[in-house]
């Protein structure tokens, strides 16, 4: 019993995870106080910047939290971009073109990725295209008409329906 | 019976088991890294910079420091490298081989204190023609280098031909890096100019 206590506990603690998220591992910062600009809007920036790019050492980490010192370097490098007057834009393509589309966490849509964008909608639009042909195949065949019974079938059911059904 | 219909779903089944066997394969017995990402600077110029030689070296090293006019009018190799990286300490002889057959090779190094720099080169050899400084770790980050140490091949032009990410084995100095340097002295081709179009920036 108390078995079944323990994994009900731990199948409802992701369900009190948000109302816990101020003590929440996810607010431990890899940002340092020392890179953080002193103009609010800037750094609001920044973050959205460093949350969109790859840290290329950890490689399933944005740069906003990641440790490794290259994206701290990075980090640094976007607020000294967007301090020098770079647009988000003109900030993010500046990193892109040293590190190539990978930095990016989200992948950009061209000639390249088009299958990674295109291909879950195709394979749905396939298997919904191929759900509706079963479905009417399904329908024809059952709308189609019975051929009556030959002169054969229809005494043997007659003589099945006379008989007399035992006591 | 079976339709032609009914064999769809298992050949699209058999299509994408082959397509995950090879991958798994390649990242497996097949010895692929999908950890090494391809350089977005192959055939672009190398970037601009103009790095400090290594501090108070001892007399007996003369190395000069490295700045991007440096890499035009030959073929070389450009080795990011600290003194803390245990990879690049193994990676040395390797280097050091390279140099003794002529090959021209010039240091970024990475982020290293001074006197630590020189007692590395003191004590395994130099095998850098020049050696910039980068202590910031920006001109690292505008060869898109990600990892150490990292080795660029680069043309007689200037441009980024080949991106070595870690070290260099010694079975890959026969099999990859003299033929990309044999490969490196010969005219650039036409993707190297649409490259180059698209480098920019400061």
């Amino acid at each position: 019993m108390r078995i079944f206590l323990f994994i009900a506990a731990l199948l409802a603690a992701p369900l009190c995870a948000p109302a816990l998220s101020p003590l929440a591992p996810s607010e431990a910062l890899a940002l340092q106080p020392d890179e953080i600009l002193k103009d609010p809007a800037l750094e609001a920036r920044a973050r959205e910047i460093s949350k969109e790019l790859r840290c290329l050492v950890c490689q399933n980490q944005s740069i906003d939290d990641s440790d490794a010192t290259l994206a701290r370097d990075l980090r640094i490098l976007v607020r000294d971009r967007l301090t020098a007057g770079d647009t988000d834009t003109e900030a993010v393509d500046f990193i892109v073109e040293r590190y190539g589309d990978f930095v990016l966490l989200r992948p950009p849509f061209k000639n390249s990725t088009l299958i990674l964008w295109i291909g879950p909608g195709v394979i749905f639009a396939i298997g919904i295209f191929g759900v509706t042909l079963w479905h009417r195949r399904r329908r024809v065949a059952v709308a189609a008409p019975v051929a009556p019974l030959s002169a054969d079938e229809r005494a043997r059911v007659d003589a099945m329906l006379a008989e007399k059904p035992d006591q | 019976m079976l339709r032609p219909l009914t064999l769809i779903p298992v050949a699209v089944f058999a299509v994408l088991a082959v397509v995950f066997a090879v991958y798994l394969w390649q990242v497996g017995p097949g010895g692929k890294d999908i950890s090494k990402i391809p350089s977005a600077m192959i055939n672009k110029p190398a970037p601009q910079f103009d790095l400090k030689p290594i501090a108070n070296l001892p007399a007996r090293l003369k190395i000069p420091g490295l700045k991007t006019a440096d890499l035009k009018g030959g073929v070389s190799l450009v080795n990011v490298w600290a003194s803390w990286c245990p990879p690049c300490r193994i990676e040395h002889p390797v280097l050091m081989n390279l140099a003794q057959q002529g090959v021209t090779i010039y240091g970024i190094n990475y982020k290293d204190k001074p006197e630590d720099a020189a007692r590395f080169l003191d004590q395994l050899g130099n095998p850098f023609k020049k050696v910039g400084v980068d202590n910031t770790g920006r001109t690292a980050i505008d060869w898109g280098v990600y990892g150490y140490p990292e080795t660029f091949v680069v043309d007689a032009s200037g441009h980024i031909r080949y991106r070595h990410v870690g070290q260099i084995y010694p079975h890959q100095l026969e099999s990859l890096i003299l033929p990309l340097l044999k490969q490196a002295a010969q005219p650039v081709t036409d993707s190297s100019k649409a490259g180059s179009a698209g480098a920019g920036g400061s």
